[in-house]
């Protein structure tokens, strides 16, 4: 059963959302780029724009419509609001008796995204096994995912790095959201996807959607179903472990910058390191966790000196744990298709094509 | 098997909460190597603290942060009660910043540890089974409380026998001790790269005791090794030409091991998340990992 929801009711959803207690987050234009931030009125939301996105390349450019989520994923993923960039995880003080250690407080407020792509609910699910899935869970991570209600949206066009299809993950937004939406020409169809999306479209001034709708929306999320792109979910696994010593390795490291930039857009890489930090007095302390990547040469560095010195080395634990070893490691893909590292790479370097060249060389 | 989440100092307040310890005693091993022997100051921690041979805690010196390190003591099992059981042993080479730390304390300073954490040496598959446990260098420091399990039970296994390498004579650890191990039975065969004037004994790698050993039966001997990585896989090589099956080797692992829990990505290698799913890893599940370079 899907509801019609008018675009001039959009403001109330966000108002309903808030008078729940809820700090709303959605897509907002900011430096050039769509980016996920506070949002409190449809105004504040890319009414009317879209995105062009190539391999190394992103623009902003103004529809001949007035949609408002006619664009696809920006730079930035819901990632950051449920694994922070930087983290305090402990304070540590020196007493008389010794060392006082203390967690610190942490009581985030209730976060509504609005706007989740069915690549970014799959990448959720995703940092949900690695974060709280294994016998120890992350606390910070579990304290902010427990408090999330996503309202979806569902892709009704594809930018031409998209390859969600061929990783299962998309377009259309079939679990693990409370609400999802398809844009209309004059408003959206909601699904209702937990109790708590039913709760709240009960208090939107809703009505069932009719035959020509249902039809209008599905013909909107078929076309999100062209891509250009795809990547051989079934098969990667096995085809990058069986060709770890492919030349092809050397080749796509030439041109990698080892830059980090694809690990800091993805939305499920979760590497991180700890640092320690000190006031002046040296006797409190804070351990902080921010975000790290395994491109960063110091980030395999151990007593035994660096593991993986070269960008090829890198480039492949990189390539090899998103799409192979992390099923063996959280027994799912680490990759949902977004296509966020190949657009924001600054050489253009696309995951797919490397993957296609390993498959034809594949002995 | 006791699992690390239930028996550890692991308070249920998350896992980067360290607790609180005192350093009770130092005893200088080889150069640059000493054994810290560390109270939990909680005496409820204390009290729920076990751990298995092959774990480890990472150590927490405010200031300059924590390192990955293995246990080194006897379990409670093995010292059968006693005042060594309250203490938490760890043999610790000053390499960095948090081991030069450690290195600069003095007995009674406080420091603290999360733990323990990995899995252990298969110990419960043994029973019956020959234990030939080969170390290179520091690498001896996870394999000792092996050899105080083996010795508190000695009926339990069979032969037990130690290879040791060494960079030179001086660095070969726990050597006061191996006079004891072999009164109580462990056969011992020393070997080090660099002889000194006084040296009558083996000079040369490990896998040369691997290929002199005389087996008394290579399906029911299992290899237990720790020690530099191309040293775990010449040994391996030399335990497989002697007829012992990838089934009966394990080896313990080394990366840096930062969030010790899983979950900051920094100990991968290829499909295993060494922290998680290690330090100790049967051969046969490691072996094709251990051919990459640089993975």
């Amino acid at each position: 059963m899907e509801s019609f929801l008018a675009h001039s009711d959009l403001q109330r959803l966000i108002d309903a959302l808030a008078g729940r207690g809820y700090m709303v987050m959605g897509p907002t234009l900011q430096q050039e780029a769509i980016v996920y931030d506070r949002v409190t009125r449809i105004e504040d939301l890319p009414r009317g724009w879209t995105d062009d996105q190539q391999p190394g390349k992103y623009r902003l450019r103004r529809r001949d419509d007035e949609e408002f989520f006619g664009f696809v994923v920006g730079p930035h993923s819901w990632k950051r609001f449920l694994f922070p960039p930087l983290t305090t995880l402990l304070t540590s003080r020196q007493t008389e008796e010794g060392w006082e250690f203390e967690t610190p407080p942490d009581d985030p407020p209730p976060l509504a995204l609005l706007g989740v792509r069915a690549c970014e609910l799959a990448a959720i699910a995703v940092q949900d096994r690695v974060f709280m899935g294994g016998e120890y869970v992350d606390p910070t991570y579990a304290e902010r995912r427990r408090k999330l209600f996503l309202v979806a949206v569902n892709c009704t066009q594809a930018a031409s790095t998209c390859f969600c299809v061929s990783m299962n993950t998309g377009p259309r937004c079939r679990q693990g959201f409370d609400l999802a939406l398809t844009e209309l020409d004059d408003g959206f169809l909601v699904e209702i996807g937990s109790d708590a999306g039913k709760e709240l479209l009960a208090a939107l001034p809703s009505r069932a959607a009719t035959a020509a709708e249902l039809e209008e929306a599905e013909a909107h999320r078929q076309r999100a179903r062209v891509q250009s792109r795809s990547i051989p979910s079934d098969e990667v696994h096995d085809l990058l472990l069986a060709n770890l010593q492919h030349p092809r390795w050397s080749e796509v490291a030439e041109r990698c910058l080892s830059c980090a930039n694809c690990t800091l857009v993805c939305p499920t890489c979760f590497c991180s390191s700890v640092q320690e930090v000190s006031d002046l007095t040296g006797e409190n302390f804070e351990r902080r966790r921010q975000w790290d990547s395994c491109f960063n040469l110091d980030f395999s560095y151990f007593s035994g000196g660096h593991v993986r010195q070269q960008t090829r080395a890198r480039y492949r634990q990189w390539l090899t744990h998103k799409l192979a070893t992390w099923i063996d490691q959280f027994g799912t893909s680490g990759c949902v298709g977004c296509g966020r590292c190949i657009t924001w790479c600054p050489v253009g370097i696309d995951l797919t094509e490397e993957v296609a060249a390993m498959r034809e060389g594949a002995p | 098997m006791i699992s690390p989440r239930t028996a550890g100092a692991m308070p249920a307040a998350g896992p980067w909460l360290p607790q609180s310890a005192v350093l009770e005693s130092v005893t200088p091993e080889t150069p640059g190597v000493a054994t810290y022997c560390l109270r939990l100051t909680s005496g409820d921690c204390l009290a729920k603290y076990s751990f298995d041979p092959g774990q480890f805690n990472m150590l927490y010196v405010p200031g300059y942060g924590e390192a990955a390190i293995s246990l080194s003591g006897p379990t409670r099992r093995a010292a059968q009660g006693g005042a060594d059981t309250e203490l938490l042993v760890h043999t610790i080479r000053e390499v960095g910043s948090v081991t030069g730390a450690i290195a600069r304390m003095t007995v009674g300073q406080k420091l603290a540890l999360r733990g323990p954490f990995g899995k252990p040496w298969p110990l419960a598959e043994l029973t019956g089974v020959d234990v030939v446990l080969v170390a290179g260098g520091i690498g001896l420091a996870p394999l000792r409380p092996v050899i105080y399990e083996i010795l508190s039970q000695r009926d339990r296994f069979g032969r037990c026998v130690l290879l040791v390498g060494a960079r030179s004579p001086e660095n070969l650890l726990y050597a006061p001790e191996y006079s004891a191990w072999r009164s109580a039975g462990v056969e011992i065969h020393t070997t080090v790269d660099r002889p000194a004037a006084f040296w009558k004994g083996n000079v040369g790698v490990v896998p040369l005791l691997i290929d002199r050993l005389r087996l008394r039966d290579a399906g029911r001997t299992a290899f237990l090794m720790c020690g530099p990585e191309v040293m775990m896989r010449f040994s391996a090589a030399g335990a497989l030409a002697r007829g012992i099956g990838r089934e009966r080797i394990w080896l313990s692992l080394e990366r840096h091991m930062q969030c010790a829990v899983g979950l900051c990505g920094h100990c991968q290698l290829g499909t295993e998340l060494l922290c998680r799913d290690g330090p100790v890893f049967r051969f046969d599940r490691v072996e094709p990992l251990l051919q990459i370079h640089d993975l």
